[in-house]
């Protein structure tokens, strides 16, 4: 039995210099964690509320949709807002990601007065996604809610430059497609710029302001070490026969797919609305009728539908289309659950309607759709592509519905600028 | 046999490699073939006399070795074994042992009282051997001279060996009589006495009743005092060694002896020879320890036990006890700071005289200040340097305005000081004391700054300068340099560093390329200078950190280029590997915090991470945890583009799971996972199964330290949160696992506060796993797979709230957890969450918590209960 030794540190610092990286890196961590942890709570709450508060769907084309619930509605404004949804992570972000894109529906019929109420322009071929620029960085992400990039941009607020602009407040949203060739963000329509929100403005007020106030930011610039993507506007015509036909023709710095038509006067509606409409035929995308994963042409066409708690399978729509009914044993057999994406093959027997609405479809159960699918079908996609393949609708009939004899009245419209 | 033992034995000695080797291959195959019989014969040469004394001695030493290990599983084998041997080898096996300490050779006696101790170690607490503390202490009366001594030994290591609750009072008293005999004054015999004193240091943990007696305590006290005064130098220090340990383990009993103990050891600090006065020394050091400790307590919430109270000894002693530190300071050795781990009476006192001012705060300055001032600019450099060092001593503790004045007089002549003196010594201790002014006078929070525009140039030139000084000196200037940058932490968008930022960088770096850089750790002082530096800097300097990368990234690049190295070289690369990596983490984790500087410092990401993977080719522990903690950061960083790097980087992931031994290894490892799966989120989904299944293991492992499992559960909330429903099919392990940890959590009486803490912390761990999978599992229509658990959660919620003993932390993330569970389950657990306690009166204290977070957490929980029951 030794002396015990009792030497102390001398002329030491308490902590070494290692313990404190160590103690550094526990702090970041379980700061991160509890981050990670407070903003799935928050989205969640917020999530809840919005869905609650979501007002019975407009169906009728003439009646001028209602501005946005989300715009005034407390939580999103309160608790969490899109800007700081842009940066959360986590199964539950994604899906809210996904309901934050208006979509377009397929066009089936020509609306009336294209000419006067619509404009036209070339779909970029690529990925939609939503653009989020705040506090020093940029964030895209996918229709299916999945972060794309996330980068520094020119946008204001999107990189962590000495900008005196760029305040807290001043943050972007733009609804985009991404073009893998040219890398280039082209900006289909302005949702928030520099902290004001373009909700609640018509489709014309937003592309004015989207193309007026993109180029002044540098955003369109070559990429640079605070600037790693391209954006670009895209020409947009009035929908009268020579926009349509330079939509249709004119040659574009983009792979064109198909072509895509926006009401004037709508505003920016989350989800299927017809008020924005997608058309295309072979000479003007490469992906008209749908292909499988090799790109081959499907022999039947498919569709993917949502099961509801009574069998029945619906679309996407709100409110939903129903194609057809499941009876409980299969579903009992299957082990499918209400809520579930099927997808189904339409046969022979296609599809047959009474006075333009689906009296009966001819569907064989194929399996469970792929699992990054968000969303069933929409009523027009399905009929879009039953119709590409029997009776397309052709470019000359859209054309023909442009006609001047058709345009009898040409009175200017009103540029509401806001509402 | 016995014949062939005692020649395999000293073989086994021989300076010849080959009959070594020879001798230990048998002794191993022997031990193989038949245990009991090797074990006997051992036992049997040692305790033989007519054996030569080193054939007995490794018997000995080798028969220990059979009986205990430091690593805890293999300790476990080995208890096991023994418990499983015939009772009656175990029995002639003792027998010997016991025989031997009647041995007339010394060491066959010292060897056998350890083996029996190892014994007794294993088998006391089993019940066994019952008739051993008897049988030792039957005739120790009549015993002669070099037995009772044996038999006091034998009783010292044993104390050392169990623990006190094995020892039924009796033995005890027993014990303590033949200890306190041995060591009483009437003892005439000092190997007797000195035995008895080291045994009665290890039996003192042992004493809780008998220091509660007045009389037993008297008793003991003054044995031990008086044996302070013995003739013999080794008696004395052991009997000092003995007051340390009482001041500690019996500090609220001190009162009555303490006039008596500060005559006792002023008068061996003062006149005794070293071994004795560094002892005496510790005795005040250590009440200093005891009287810090219970203030910290008191300044803190008032936790409700009923502690120790605060004797004040030290301020009492103050007056008397400041002079004699002070006096001692003088009597440093020339070079004692070139020399590592060199330790004396003026280093003991300046040691003590710092504890001193932490401990009386303002009333140590007016007792220092004189003796600085009459001796700080004397010719005799031993009197400049006591001065320096006593200032630099009381920098902690005293409140800053009592400090202020004297120090903003100090700093211009320490700077001169720095540059000026002659000699070595002093310019050691100044630059030490310039960065204890740094550490605790230049905080932003103090009024005056010491550090102004007028004079900051000065300090950083001065400094700058004082690198290229002998190694000693430059190690402490970089240590201040270190407390600069550090008090200019969290300063603001502009730092007064800013304008000499690439001089201190280059000066650092200089230093790392020193020749004698490895002398007085003087390169791993630069580099954590360096990484300080990199930690304070301002957004103004960032480019010049970026630059940095490139030149780190070069100089790890040059230690992986290595030829053949020698085991010693090879430490000391994989030395460099880890302040390399340690100083690429900080400069990550700087540049990741800021979005420009991520992106532009993201194109070396591809080199680093190669880099990084060439350094977990070499097997030392440092560097693995290095290299770990900069991944974590560069993960944190990267993001989703850290995918790129898991198929390369998930073996040595693994890896830094499995390692048991360094256990910090392992923690890192499991914090990194943590940064992965927020950086990777599903994507991290491939690797998951190999994850899982080591983290699994690893809780199942006894050989694991625990401080590493509550961050292993945190790891599951992290992995659910990634792979959200996916983590469905680790539910079947990791629930029953949570579960059980969880009952084990939830009832945890109040040992000590160490226990309470780490009670606490994997309580956190728990409910940060379930409250991850929860979440996880939101909006999945496989939801209702988790409702089986909420009873039970609920329950342990319930039950933690009951205890009344969690932290803030644990409340926190408990109430949080409550509404993670309504949350997912919704309606189908309402009823359940409405019958639970932590749903009402839980809830209501935590929504009227001050503290912010759990506040938080609450109004979340109450949010979603209401919905979950609304429906």
């Amino acid at each position: 039995m030794a002396p015990h030794d009792l030497r102390r540190p001398f002329k030491r610092p308490a902590i070494s210099d290692q313990q404190r990286r160590r103690e550094l890196s526990l702090q970041r961590q379980s700061q991160n964690r509890r981050d990670a942890q407070q903003q799935a709570r928050c989205l969640a709450s917020s999530v809840l509320s919005l869905q609650s508060q979501y007002p019975d769907p407009v169906p009728e084309l003439e009646i001028e949709p209602e501005s946005q619930p989300q715009q005034e509605a407390g939580p999103l404004t309160k608790d969490l807002d899109i800007r700081q949804a842009s940066k959360l992570r986590g199964p539950e972000v994604r899906k809210w990601f996904a309901s934050q894109l208006m979509l377009p529906e397929w066009m089936i019929d020509v609306p009336d007065r294209l000419s006067h109420d619509w404009y036209v322009f070339a779909r970029p071929a690529g990925k939609r996604c939503m653009v989020v620029s705040s506090n020093g960085t940029t964030v895209s992400r996918e229709r299916n809610g999945s972060i794309l990039h996330h980068f520094p941009s020119a946008l204001p607020s999107g990189a962590r430059t000495k900008d005196p602009s760029g305040s807290a407040q001043s943050y972007c949203i733009l609804d985009c497609i991404f073009h893998e060739l040219d890398q280039t963000y082209y900006v289909i329509d302005m949702v928030c710029w520099r902290g004001y929100s373009l909700y609640d403005c018509t489709a014309e007020f937003r592309f004015f302001w989207l193309n007026s106030k993109l180029a002044e930011t540098g955003a369109c610039d070559a990429p640079s070490h605070y600037h790693k993507f391209r954006f670009s506007t895209v020409p947009v015509y009035d929908c009268d026969q020579r926009g349509l036909y330079s939509a249709y023709i004119e040659s574009v710095p983009y792979a064109k797919d198909g072509l895509l038509f926006y009401n004037k006067h709508a505003h920016y509606q989350t989800g299927n609305t017809p008020l924005a409409l997608v058309w295309k035929d072979e000479k003007c995308s490469q992906y008209v009728i749908d292909t499988d994963s090799k790109g081959q042409v499907l022999s039947q066409q498919q569709v993917v539908l949502e099961l509801q708690e009574d069998g029945k399978l619906s679309t996407s729509d709100d409110p939903p289309v129903i194609f057809g009914c499941l009876d409980g044993e299969f579903i009992q057999k299957s082990g499918l659950q209400s809520g579930s994406l099927l997808k189904f093959a339409i046969g022979n027997g296609g599809l047959s309607f009474v006075d333009g609405k689906l009296e009966k479809s001819d569907l064989n159960y194929l399996g469970k759709s792929n699992r990054a699918r968000m969303f069933a079908d929409s009523y027009s996609k399905v009929i879009f592509q039953y119709m590409v393949r029997h009776t397309p609708l052709k470019f000359d009939d859209l054309l023909a519905s442009v006609s001047p004899s058709d345009d009898e009245e040409n009175k200017p419209c009103d540029v509401e600028m806001v509402d | 046999m016995a014949m062939e033992v005692t020649q395999v034995l000293l073989n086994a000695q021989s300076i010849d490699g080959t009959v070594r080797k020879h001798a230990e291959e048998s002794l191993k195959q022997f031990q193989e073939q038949n245990l009991p019989s090797f074990l006997l014969s051992l036992s049997g040469e040692l305790a033989n006399d007519d054996k030569p004394v080193d054939s007995r001695k490794l018997a000995g030493l080798i028969l220990k070795n059979a009986l205990d290990a430091k690593e805890q599983h293999r300790k476990f084998e080995l208890v096991q074994r023994w418990l499983s041997l015939d009772a009656n080898v175990k029995t002639q096996i003792k027998t010997c042992l016991l025989n031997t300490l009647t041995s007339t050779v010394a060491d066959a006696r010292s060897t056998s009282s350890q083996v029996i101790a190892k014994v007794a170690g294993i088998e006391l607490p089993q019940k066994q051997w019952p008739e051993l503390i008897v049988s030792l202490l039957s005739n120790v009366h009549q015993l002669p001279a070099h037995v009772k001594q044996a038999t006091l030994e034998t009783l010292g290591y044993l104390c050392e060996e169990v623990s006190p609750d094995v020892v039924e009072q009796d033995h005890v008293n027993k014990i303590l009589t033949a200890v306190v005999q041995g060591m009483n004054a009437s003892e005439m015999n000092n190997d007797v006495r000195l035995a008895a004193t080291r045994a009665l240091y290890n039996a003192l943990s042992f004493a809780q009743a008998n220091f509660s007696n007045d009389m037993e305590r008297d008793y003991i006290m003054r044995v031990v005092c008086e044996a302070t005064q013995s003739a013999e130098l080794k008696i004395r220090q052991a009997a000092f060694e003995c007051l340390v340990s009482i001041s500690s383990t019996y500090y609220e009993k001190l009162a009555p002896y303490m006039q008596d103990i500060y005559s006792i050891t002023a008068k061996a600090v003062r006149e005794d020879e070293e071994p004795v006065a560094l002892q005496a020394i510790e005795f005040w050091s250590s009440i200093c320890d005891e009287e810090i400790d219970i203030l910290e307590e008191y300044g803190s919430d008032f936790t409700g036990n009923s502690d120790i109270p605060c004797f004040y000894f030290i301020k009492q002693a103050l007056p008397a006890l400041v002079p004699l530190l002070l006096e001692i300071l003088l009597k440093q050795e020339e070079d004692q700071d070139q020399e590592e781990g060199a330790w004396n009476i003026a280093m003991a006192g300046g040691t003590c005289l710092g504890l001193v001012a932490r401990t009386v705060g303002d009333d140590i300055v007016p007792l220092v200040i004189p003796f600085i001032e009459e001796n700080i600019a004397k010719p005799d450099w031993r009197q400049r340097e006591a001065a320096t060092y006593a200032f630099g001593s009381i920098l902690e503790g005293p409140s800053p305005d009592k400090l202020l004045h004297i120090v903003n007089v100090a700093l211009s002549f320490m700077l001169s000081a720095l540059t000026k003196d002659p000699n070595n010594h002093v310019k050691d201790t100044t630059a030490w004391t310039l960065g204890r002014i740094f550490e605790f006078l230049h905080g932003s929070t103090i009024g005056t700054p010491i550090i102004t525009q007028a004079n900051c140039q000065q300090i950083i030139t001065v400094l700058l300068q004082s690198m290229k000084d002998t190694p000693n000196v430059a190690e402490k200037a970089c240590g201040a340099l270190y407390f600069l940058a550090q008090s200019y932490e969290d300063v603001g968008p502009s730092s007064p560093l800013t304008p000499f930022f690439q001089e201190i960088v280059q000066s650092l770096l200089t230093v790392t390329h020193r020749e004698d850089a490895g002398e007085s750790r003087l390169r791993t002082a630069a580099y954590e200078t360096l990484n300080e530096v990199v930690r304070s800097s301002t957004d103004e300097t960032a480019p010049m950190v970026l630059q940095l990368v490139p030149v780190i990234m070069m100089e790890l690049h040059k230690t992986l280029e290595g030829q053949k190295l020698s085991s010693d070289e090879r430490e000391k690369q994989g030395e460099l590997q880890g302040l390399l990596c340690g100083c690429l983490q900080v400069i990550i984790q700087k540049l990741g915090s800021s979005e420009p500087t991520k992106y532009v410092f993201m194109q070396y990401a591809d080199q680093i991470m190669g880099l990084f993977l060439r350094v977990f080719a070499c097997r030392s522990a440092t560097v693995h945890e290095e290299a770990m903690l900069a991944i974590g950061a560069l993960a944190y960083a990267a993001g989703l583009d850290f995918a790129k790097y898991m198929p390369d980087f998930y073996k040595y992931l693994e890896m830094g799971l499995q390692n048991f031994e360094e256990y910090q290894v392992c923690a890192v490892t499991v914090g990194v996972v943590g940064d992965i799966c927020r950086a990777l989120e599903e994507k991290i989904l491939p690797y998951c199964d190999g994850i899982m299944t080591q983290l699994l293991k690893d809780l199942s492992s006894n050989q694991l330290h625990r401080s590493v499992k509550p961050p292993i559960f945190s790891c599951f909330g992290d992995i659910a949160l990634a792979i959200g429903e996916n983590f469905e099919k680790y539910l079947m392990y990791a629930m029953p696992m949570l579960q059980s940890a969880a009952d084990l959590s939830a009832h945890t009486a109040n040992v000590d506060d160490d226990m309470t803490e780490y009670t606490n912390s994997l309580r956190n761990g728990i409910l940060e796993a379930y409250s991850g999978i929860f979440q996880g599992f939101k909006n999945s229509p496989k939801t209702q797979l988790l409702i089986p658990y909420a009873p039970h959660i609920l329950q342990f919620l319930d039950s933690m709230y009951m205890e009344k003993d969690m932290d803030e932390l644990v409340m926190k993330t408990a109430i949080g957890l409550l509404g993670d569970l309504a949350d997912t389950l919704g309606s189908n657990a309402g009823s359940l969450i409405q019958q639970s306690l932590t749903s009402k009166d839980f809830l209501n204290e935590c929504l009227s918590s001050k503290d912010h977070m759990i506040k938080e957490s609450a109004e979340w929980a109450r949010l979603a209960i209401n919905k979950a029951i609304s429906v």
